[in-house]
């Protein structure tokens, strides 16, 4: 994989308007009678050309060893072909670059988006020019004698343009420095909301955000930096973001795919995304989506109420305990198998996704669940993984 | 934010020009609107006023965030007015006042002079619409008919544009020029648009995508000249208008080069050598090149006539004068005023045509119209290249620009009806012209687009027709 991000003109689309030279703040685009080009030695990644650019042409990356110099792109009637690994770029912030790329590496490393997943735009704020949200809400979505704060936090950007897609994470730095009198390091958190906002047509988000605080062997507890600076919020107060980062962790397009989210604790937040955005078009196709959720108990898993008014025809939904009084202990994997031959017949369907998102772990307890299910439903887990992974329909995040 | 970014959404209009702090010109503009809603109802798209169709709405100048995606009912599309970030120390770029700071009100030297040239712009804006306005019954698919209403979306935001200008600086004479562009019809008899391209039909689809090619570039051409005006507003203006106007140029470039890419497919699969055969060409439901090419010269040649005379003064005037600059002015390294500079122009001499070193003050419009031809060619060869690659030897070409001119120098030189496409052609073309639409799907003469708007799926539905 190459070390450099290439921004490049798509020739064959380009109508060669001027548009995006026009708009380049600092002129990394030119051209010749042919074509019009980014020359990589000046561009900065701002995404200012992106939006106002008609035909879609000037949204391209590539991961490259060695950028194509100008006089190469001159020439080309067509961009240099592409795999999956050279053209989706999750962040062109290196730090958010990392994260996501350690997050996704368990369950495979670089993934493809599914096909049928809108283009989304990466980037568009970095540390030096974040997005100033704004905090509208901040409610605590587990019960209050639950030992496990987890809160809903509503960030309204205002007239900051900050698109995001179902999947996608922000970049959230918190204020101040840490010991060592270094900034603190950005945080990534799952975008809980769809992508046209809590209600539709609103320029906000919603995260889903996890207070830690944890107890060490001497009897001390951690307080989490960036979680608990988040949970503090007031209503009003102002978030700096970047973001929005990922470009293949996204939810699937055509309302007719069936998507099966397996989730613990927070990893629940792109799922509410995808489960909300599903309830805004449900009419338009007749995909279903599987929930498997564990938590420790019904009053710390996020969501809870919410969840039992979801109507099963557009959820079909397991919530799993492993604390609950008198009672074994159960996790997702088990009840997976439980419900095997419904899974297996879910997972032969050529249309089905599969996202996990949550603590490390998960994806080896959901691949132990997926191999017993397949070698009962007539199929190897492990290859038809690897056939997912290769068409989009696989996906895994966690951290 | 810097200034001049933040859009007020609120309002009626939304707006970048603090209208909310100018009680006349918002009042003036309020009192306009109901008569463009009427306007837009009776000569918008015909049978779709009630249709939700997938539209890019610009709200915010930020690059960043400038467009937004969703369904709209068209009469409820959010026309605004919207200026390009102001140039802070901005100064007049050409002409007698060169290097003097950028105009912010009207001179009062140039008023009459610049009234025209607005008007003129703005005339050509609901003149399209008008054109178009039958257009989508027969929409090869909904992407195309999605494209069809964003262009006739942003001709209406076009027209509010120069209707503020008028409004904001004309003070009465403006206002009955913002009611005059409401009444004038194209085609009309008695009260037709002012420029004669915008009196032609547009029967079909072919028709429309030329348009758009070549009759919307001369549309950019003119916005390019007047962004460089060193009265601040119109520039402004203008330049924010660019940025919708080429997506003109990319629904006219794909569309011919999409039909282009189908006849070309057809003719490979059916194992037809000669793109001439036109009568089996035709047989497989799509357009044969020979007809490409002779609409392509019926429209070519009529947008030329919109550059005007080949000599002429108010051209010259309005560059002396700083209201309008040559294309891309503030790329071009001379003395910006063309004080003793001369320009080559294309002359009539006995019944021969030569090159000829004119003043360039009084070659202006032959300027803009060559820069025009070259924009052109380089679409032109976008289109040849799918018939390059199978192999055919047919090339598409532009016609000379002496031909089937009406006006100036070569007006009725070389008029060769053979060139031009025959009542035949259209009987033809118009068979084709039966709807399709499913999601997805493509009438039989048109590929379907590498990509689709806002990065969606082949088989989104661009447009609910029933809402």
């Amino acid at each position: 994989m190459g070390a450099i991000k290439q921004h490049l003109i798509d020739p064959e689309i380009c109508i060669r308007c001027n548009t995006c030279e026009a708009t380049c703040p600092i002129g990394a685009i030119t051209h010749d009678d042919n074509n019009y080009v980014v020359d990589a030695a000046i561009c900065n990644a701002c995404m200012d050309c992106i939006a106002p650019c008609p035909t879609g042409s000037v949204d391209n990356w590539r991961r490259v060893e060695r950028p194509y110099s100008i006089a190469e792109q001159f020439s080309w009637t067509e961009l240099p072909p592409a795999t999956p690994e050279t053209e989706t770029i999750d962040a062109f912030e290196d730090e958010a670059a990392v994260l996501l790329a350690e997050a996704h590496a368990r369950g495979g490393g670089h993934a493809k988006a599914p096909a049928s997943a809108a283009k989304p735009r990466v980037n568009l704020h970095n540390r030096a020019n974040p997005a100033i949200a704004t905090v509208t809400g901040n409610f605590r979505i587990t019960s209050a004698e639950a030992e496990s704060d987890v809160r809903h936090i509503i960030l309204d950007f205002g007239a900051t343009p900050f698109p995001v897609l179902e999947g996608q994470s922000i970049g959230i730095t918190p204020p101040g420095m840490d010991a060592q009198a270094r900034p603190h390091a950005m945080r990534l958190y799952s975008v809980a909301s769809p992508r046209d906002g809590e209600r539709p047509n609103t320029n906000n988000l919603a995260l889903t955000v996890k207070r830690v605080a944890e107890k060490q062997p001497d009897g001390s507890i951690f307080h989490g930096v960036a979680s608990n600076y988040i949970c503090d919020l007031q209503r009003g107060d102002q978030v700096a973001v970047t973001g929005p980062f990922g470009a293949t962790f996204l939810m699937p397009d055509d309302p007719a795919t069936d998507i099966l989210m397996i989730c613990t604790g927070t990893g629940a937040a792109p799922f509410r995304g995808f489960t909300e955005r599903r309830r805004r078009i449900a009419h338009r196709g007749p995909g279903r989506l599987w929930l498997f959720f564990g938590a420790r108990t019904p009053q710390e898993l996020p969501y809870f109420g919410p969840l039992q008014k979801v109507p099963t025809a557009l959820l079909e939904q397991e919530l799993v305990f492993s604390r609950l009084a008198g009672q074994p202990r159960e996790y997702v994997q088990h009840r997976m198998a439980m419900r095997g031959p419904e899974l297996a017949e879910l997972l032969r369907r050529p249309a089905t996704h599969v996202f996990l998102c949550g603590l490390k772990g998960l994806e080896a307890g959901v691949d132990d669940a997926l191999a017993i299910v397949g070698r009962d439903g007539g199929f190897d887990w492990p290859t038809l993984r690897a056939a997912m992974r290769a068409e989009g329909r696989f996906h895994a995040e966690t951290y | 934010m810097p200034d001049g970014m933040d859009v007020d959404y609120d309002g009626l209009i939304p707006n970048n020009v603090g209208l909310a702090q100018d009680a006349r010109v918002r009042k003036a503009l309020e009192t306009w609107h109901p008569g463009y809603i009427d306007w837009w109802k009776d000569m918008g798209p015909e049978g779709f006023q009630e249709s939700l169709v997938y539209l890019r709405t610009a709200v915010s100048v930020d690059p960043k965030g400038w467009a937004k995606f969703g369904y709209v009912r068209m009469p409820e599309y959010k026309w605004g007015v919207l200026l390009a970030p102001a140039v802070e120390g901005r100064r007049i770029g050409f002409g007698a006042h060169k290097g003097e700071p950028a105009w912010q009100e009207v001179p009062g030297e140039y008023r009459a002079m610049l009234r025209r040239l607005l008007v003129i712009q703005g005339d050509t804006e609901p003149a399209s619409v008008e054109q178009q306005r039958h257009l989508g019954a027969t929409a090869p698919s909904l992407y195309d008919m999605r494209n069809l209403f964003q262009v006739n979306v942003e001709e209406g935001r076009h027209l509010w544009a120069m209707v503020y200008l008028l409004q904001k600086y004309f003070g009465t004479q403006g206002r009955e020029e913002a009611e005059d562009l409401l009444r004038r019809r194209s085609g009309d008899a008695d009260t037709p648009r002012m420029l004669g391209a915008f009196n032609e039909a547009t029967p079909d689809w072919l028709s429309f995508f030329m348009f758009t090619f070549f009759t919307d570039r001369d549309g950019k051409m003119q916005l390019e000249a007047l962004a460089q005006s060193g009265f601040d507003p119109l520039s402004r203006t203008c330049r924010f208008m660019l940025t919708e106007e080429a997506h003109h140029m990319f629904v006219g470039e794909t569309g011919v080069g999409r039909i282009v890419e189908r006849t070309v497919e057809a003719m490979k699969e059916a194992g037809i050598e000669d793109p001439t055969d036109v009568e089996r060409v035709r047989a497989l439901g799509v357009i044969d090149l020979p007809t490409i090419q002779r609409k392509l010269n019926l429209h070519f040649s009529l947008t030329l006539d919109l550059f005007g005379n080949e000599i002429s003064t108010n051209a010259a005037n309005a560059f002396n004068a700083g209201l309008k600059g040559r294309y891309r002015e503030d790329k071009l390294e001379d003395d910006h005023q063309l004080i003793s500079s001369t320009y080559p122009v294309l002359r009539l001499r006995d019944g021969k045509t030569v090159r000829e070193d004119v003043p360039a003050l009084s070659a202006l419009n032959m300027r803009l119209r060559d820069d025009y031809v070259a924009d052109c060619q380089g679409g032109i060869g976008r289109w040849n290249k799918p018939i390059e690659k199978a192999g055919y030897a047919f090339r598409l070409d532009l016609p000379a620009v002496t031909f089937n001119r009406k006006i100036g120098e070569f007006a009725g030189f070389d008029s060769d009806p053979a060139r031009l496409p025959t009542d035949d052609d259209h009987a033809f073309i118009d068979s084709l012209m039966r709807p399709v639409t499913e999601g997805g799907k493509y009438a039989s003469w048109i590929a379907a687009p590498k990509v689709g708007i806002d990065g969606k799926p082949g088989e989104f539905e661009y447009v609910r027709i029933h809402g």
